[in-house]
């Protein structure tokens, strides 16, 4: 399956290039994140790992077009996003967002949030909207739940549903920002089975943000380490598990060492911002 | 019978029917403990005992004077309140999302806000020509600020991620407002509904005590009040009470039924 879809002409490339955010709402000159550079191929799933306020969410949010940046460039599929003329990408469904937090609307069920997109982009009626919602609802395993409110259901089928809502779109990037943050270790697990079924069947480019070592190995081809803040890349890991993974592989040693090199780099990054959290506070 | 069993069926039901037959009884204790102790509890032991004020409610019953000041009330409250609600919720969402309107509005709004509103009786019993008119106009001042600045609330308390998945999505300026800000923000509209309703009853009963109860006839609950209060009749102010207390409880769960029906998703609080 990898194999096969690797044959075609993969579409999502990111391209990243010395890109610097500074924040300066009252002359306060935040940089967040300093002469950031990434390729990230187009089909690849890419992992962010790096320590918590590291500027790791202002890439995402450059890239998804909610914040401007301050130098440098991003181009996808070679088009330029943003850069010196355009400092603002446009929001747009090509690159979808899966939040933190989640974001589904609480006033629509499962289906009328992922019927959303094609309706207001008037892609489909609504009628054809709401029934590809549901096929796609029953094929990621939410077919009982879709007259459902978000809040009827458990964080983890909300966050299923976010990822279908987002698809629906056909992104060339899902974009996702610690979208397992608040699971327990079982709901992870199943979070992480039903994305990398996902990927199989879409081949979508990825870019996950996360601060879990083990699901940026277990899911990733590639996990780029960053320093704190600002946000620089300090080191690339490639993750040559082959694909399908299951959770077998967690416990190889091949599996292991990666998680050893991917936790030296970040070790390092963790101490610098705690001691740099102390001098703050101090 | 078996609708009453059927109606005791439900918990819910049972507790408040109990809760309500409680709080009867303790209030029989305290208003008859003098006469069997020769003790009087201070606050209560003046207060008719609830047989007294059930026989005066009798009495009132078949009064068209009773009825007449029901619906007085009702209307004035109705009236301040709709047009609270049809000029306070544009007003609030056009305060949430246009930054001139906020910026040229909000300040004498929030000068004017913390003015109780029946500080403003008398000046508006001297500018509008009628007293309802004056009635009605102090009603709909406790409604509005309350909902305006709840509207404002939640509309600016929505939740920045839905409006940025929507804008990815493909959602023009005129989506955002009806598909998510708006109904991002009607469960504050509710709140402040509600709230604000509460509040016109204050208002209304306050301002027929200090009004008279107006010159067309209808005095309204209020002015029922305050009668009796003047012809030393403790039942009948009682009864005036209860009476404010049922229709503020007709009101505040017809709000909550319209919000059930608007808000599917809200059901499972």
């Amino acid at each position: 399956m990898a194999n096969k879809s690797s044959k075609k002409k993969k579409i999502g490339a990111l391209s990243i290039k010395n890109v610097t955010k500074i924040y300066d709402p009252s002359g306060v000159n935040v940089k967040a994140v300093d002469d950031c550079s990434m390729e990230i191929a187009g089909g690849e799933v890419c992992m962010i790992v790096g320590p918590s306020g590291c500027g790791k969410t202002t890439l995402l949010n450059a890239i998804a077009g909610f914040h401007s940046i301050t130098e440098g460039s991003i181009h996808l599929d070679g088009e330029l996003l943003c850069g010196p003329t355009k400092p603002k990408a446009e929001q747009s469904a090509e690159r979808m967002v899966v939040f933190q937090h989640g974001a589904l609307f609480p006033w629509k069920t499962l289906q009328e949030n992922v019927a959303y997109g094609p309706t207001v982009q008037r892609v489909l009626s609504a009628n054809q909207a709401m029934d590809k919602a549901g096929q796609m609802l029953a094929e990621a395993g939410l077919g009982q739940f879709v007259k459902k409110y978000p809040g009827e259901v458990s964080s983890g089928m909300a966050r299923r549903a976010e990822i279908v809502r987002a698809l629906i779109n056909n992104p060339k990037v899902l974009l996702l920002d610690e979208p397992y943050r608040a699971m327990d270790a079982l709901t992870k697990q199943i979070m992480h089975e039903s994305l990398l079924e996902t990927y199989d069947r879409t081949g979508v480019t990825i870019f996950f943000i996360t601060h879990d070592l083990e699901e940026a190995i277990f899911l990733g081809d590639k996990v780029h380490v960053v320093t704190t803040r600002p946000c620089q890349l300090k080191k690339t890991v490639e993750v040559k598990i082959p694909r399908p993974r299951s959770y077998a592989t967690q416990s190889s040693e091949g599996f292991r060492k990666l998680l050893v090199e991917v936790n030296d780099a970040v070790h390092e990054e963790a101490v610098k911002a705690f001691q740099a959290g102390e001098r703050e506070m101090a | 019978m078996s609708a009453v069993g059927n109606f005791l069926k439900n918990t819910t039901t049972r507790r408040g029917v109990a809760a309500i037959v409680c709080f009867v009884i303790i209030w029989h204790i305290g208003a008859m403990f003098d006469d069997w102790t020769g003790v009087d509890i201070l606050g209560i032991g003046l207060v008719p005992p609830p047989s007294d004020v059930f026989a005066a409610f009798l009495g009132v019953i078949p009064k068209v004077g009773y009825w007449m000041s029901w619906v007085s009330s009702f209307s004035r409250v109705l009236t301040g309140f709709l047009v609270a609600m049809i000029i306070g919720i544009p007003f609030g969402l056009l305060l949430a999302v246009n930054k001139y309107f906020r910026g040229v509005f909000f300040p004498p709004f929030e000068i004017l806000r913390p003015i109780p509103p029946l500080a403003w009786v008398p000046a508006s019993l001297i500018f509008w020509p009628t007293n309802e008119m004056s009635i009605a106009f102090v009603t709909f001042l406790g409604a509005f600020f309350t909902i305006v600045i709840n509207v404002l609330g939640g509309a600016r308390s929505i939740d920045i991620s839905y409006l940025r998945a929507a804008q990815s999505m493909g959602a023009s300026q005129m989506d955002l407002f009806w598909k998510i800000v708006l109904p991002g923000t009607l469960p504050s509209i509710f709140t402040g509904a509600a709230v604000g309703m509460g509040i016109t009853w204050e208002v209304v009963l306050a301002a027929e005590m200090i009004s008279g109860g107006g010159t067309q006839g209808g005095g309204g609950l209020g002015f029922f009040i305050w009668n009796s209060y003047m012809g030393g009749s403790l039942e009948q102010i009682v009864v005036g009470m209860i009476s404010i207390g049922i229709a503020g409880y007709i009101c505040s769960s017809t709000i909550r039924k319209i919000g059930y029906f608007f808000m599917p998703w809200r059901r499972l609080f």
